[in-house]
């Protein structure tokens, strides 16, 4: 049985549509909806939340369906991107906001409060204003604030979007410390590594609709199509017709040969970036696929590059920071480009 | 080029600024300095003049307090709300603006006299609007309450509504949001709106004289006195009157200024 189940979901806010959206979470999920900003992930989580009615479809928390239910009787929990800290409180006074009414000691609450602020390390803030804090504590304080609530489902909306590289890492194994605890986490963001480095499960969104979901290790495997490819993270991703056997035809411009089953008539091919190498000279090695090509573009990332080459159709290759200065490839230069036909991965 | 004109543009809009606060301070600067020290003594011990201040500054206390309760609430609902009507009912509260205030006290009278639904129900307990202090401060609020309301809508107008459905998602109730969340957060603009009103409401004359020459309140009491004794008996009380109301005047713009900084 589903702990939070969305079931034909549709909604219509002036321009902007959700359309027949399904998702199931399990408990313990960590659930990431991924899509670029404006594709309704934000509206996705606040009509879970109950912060919006849905035009139809319903919201079942445990079998119970909660599409109507008072915001404030849901235990669903939703931080937003920007925090929502509660600018005339301390960080003390923002964490206790929930606990209001409760029928807790003093010093229950005050354990309490301190648990979750040594949880979410802020201990030392406590008694700070919340003018002056940066980024990344005042979403460890919007996260206090609400775990402390016992939520049975954690709805997060960009919740690393503005932080910085190192500020992200501390927060992403604060997050999974959550989700490892027992708490369901939806997770929505645009950025794949996110769904990577966190998720079990993750749904694709695309103009207000879903169009891919499954367990992340699938999803990213087998994009269903070239939105999500590209969205994933997989840049070299192309439709073919394979015609005679082993033989991939791609935009009827480049022959790739390829390991398929007989059977498979047209598909698509994903290779990655990492599995292709650059050489100046022709190489003599079991690639079955030798291409010669101009480089077009040189991206830096982090730790590697991306080298863009033509070779009839623009191919991604990642190599190191080393190879690039030992073969001193340049935009425009001619260089000759390799893969293995077990590199491509074939999805009927 | 651009330097010069603008040197000269800027020397027009000084010389044009300062002749209208000019015009502001010069009046107010003659009259106080045509009344002799102890003249402005002889006036702040005349009882009469005493009572009539006390009466206008705890009635105008009074009438913002009381329709505070219900511009406040309409005032976040009118911020909050979208509804078919809003405009209109925005017009409405400003109304009292621009209608001559004589006229508003017309309506007033009308509205609180003996044979009214209103006037009956306050004689049923002995009370009658008018000539009472409760019918001044209805007039006072008629003039002022637009103040109040347009100030601690625009106030509400700038609580994020995402910081009052945070705090519904946390477990608290609507009522519970207003008062911890939405009224703390535009509490400054509603202050600024209740001193404005409150000083506004010192400051009527025309409706409450209509609805109430006695008691007399101090804008009505130096009518009288010029009235009966020409300028120099109206001067002094009008000086004394004036400082008191320079006293809200400075709170006003010190809070004004706060708001300001902290906005910055």
């Amino acid at each position: 049985m589903p702990m939070l189940s969305i079931r034909n979901l549709s909604v219509k806010l002036g321009d902007f549509e959700l359309n027949n959206i399904n998702l199931e979470l399990g408990q313990g999920d960590y659930y990431v909806l991924l899509g670029k900003s404006g594709v309704g992930k934000t509206v996705l989580l606040e009509i879970i939340a109950g912060l919006i009615t849905p035009d139809s479809g319903q919201v079942f928390l445990n079998n119970e369906d909660i599409t109507h239910q008072k915001i404030q009787h849901r235990k669903v929990g939703i931080v937003f991107q920007d925090y929502s800290v509660f600018p005339h409180l301390s960080v003390k006074q923002n964490i206790a906001y929930p606990l209001k009414g409760n029928k807790l000691s003093h010093k229950q609450k005050e354990n309490l409060i301190y648990d979750y602020a040594e949880i979410t390390n802020i201990t030392h803030l406590l008694d700070r204003n919340t003018h002056k804090l940066s980024g990344g504590e005042l979403q460890r304080v919007a996260l206090a604030r609400m775990l402390i609530t016992k939520p049975q489902c954690l709805l997060l909306d960009e919740p690393l979007a503005s932080l910085d590289v190192q500020l992200k890492g501390d927060l992403r194994n604060l997050l999974r410390k959550i989700n490892q605890s027992g708490t369901t986490i939806l997770h929505v963001t645009h950025d794949y590594e996110e769904a990577i480095a966190l998720s079990n499960k993750v749904a694709v969104m695309h103009e207000g609709e879903i169009v891919q979901k499954g367990k992340t290790k699938d999803v990213f495997q087998n994009p269903a199509n070239d939105f999500v490819a590209h969205f994933t993270g997989i840049k070299n991703f192309f439709i073919a017709e394979f015609n005679p056997p082993h033989t991939a035809h791609v935009n009827g411009v480049l022959e790739i040969h390829v390991s398929n089953e007989a059977n498979i008539k047209s598909g698509k091919i994903i290779i990655r970036g990492e599995e292709i190498i650059l050489s100046n000279t022709s190489l003599d090695s079991s690639a079955t696929n030798n291409f010669k090509g101009t480089i077009k573009q040189i991206t830096p990332y982090l730790v590697n590059y991306e080298i863009i080459v033509d070779i009839g159709i623009e191919i991604s290759a990642v190599i190191s920071e080393d190879s690039l200065n030992k073969f001193r490839f340049k935009e425009g230069n001619n260089v000759c480009v390799s893969f293995k036909s077990s590199a491509i991965k074939i999805i009927p | 080029m651009y330097k010069n004109k603008l040197r000269k543009f800027d020397i027009i809009i000084l010389l044009l600024g300062g002749l209208v606060l000019l015009f502001i301070i010069s009046p107010l600067l003659s009259m106080f300095l045509a009344t002799t020290p102890a003249q402005i003594f002889e006036t702040s011990k005349d009882p009469e003049v005493l009572n009539s201040i006390w009466l206008t500054l705890w009635v105008s206390l009074a009438a913002t307090v009381f329709f505070s309760i219900g511009a406040i609430p309409l005032s976040y609902f009118l911020a909050r709300s979208n509804f078919r009507f809003k405009n209109l009912v925005n017009g409405i509260v400003d109304l009292p603006v621009v209608i001559p205030h004589s006229a508003a006290g017309i309506a007033i009278l009308g509205f609180i006299s003996r044979d009214t639904v209103l006037g009956k129900m306050g004689s049923a307990i002995g009370l009658n609007f008018v000539g009472h202090p409760a019918g001044i401060a209805l007039a006072m609020a008629f003039v002022s309450i637009p103040f109040l309301i347009n100030a601690a809508r625009d106030g509400f107008e700038n609580v994020p509504v995402r910081l009052e459905k945070t705090a519904l998602n946390l477990g608290a109730s609507p009522v519970r949001v207003f008062f911890t969340i939405s009224l703390p957060l535009a509490w400054k603009n509603i202050l600024s709106g209740l001193i404005m009103m409150f000083a506004r409401g010192l400051s009527e004359f025309g409706a409450v004289i209509i609805v109430a020459y006695h008691p007399m309140i101090t804008p009505v009491l130096i009518f009288e006195r010029f009235g009966a004794f020409g300028l120099k008996y109206a001067r002094p009380v009008s000086v004394v009157f004036i400082a008191v109301c320079l006293v809200f005047f400075i709170l006003l713009r010190s809070l004004a200024t706060e708001k300001k900084n902290a906005h910055a």
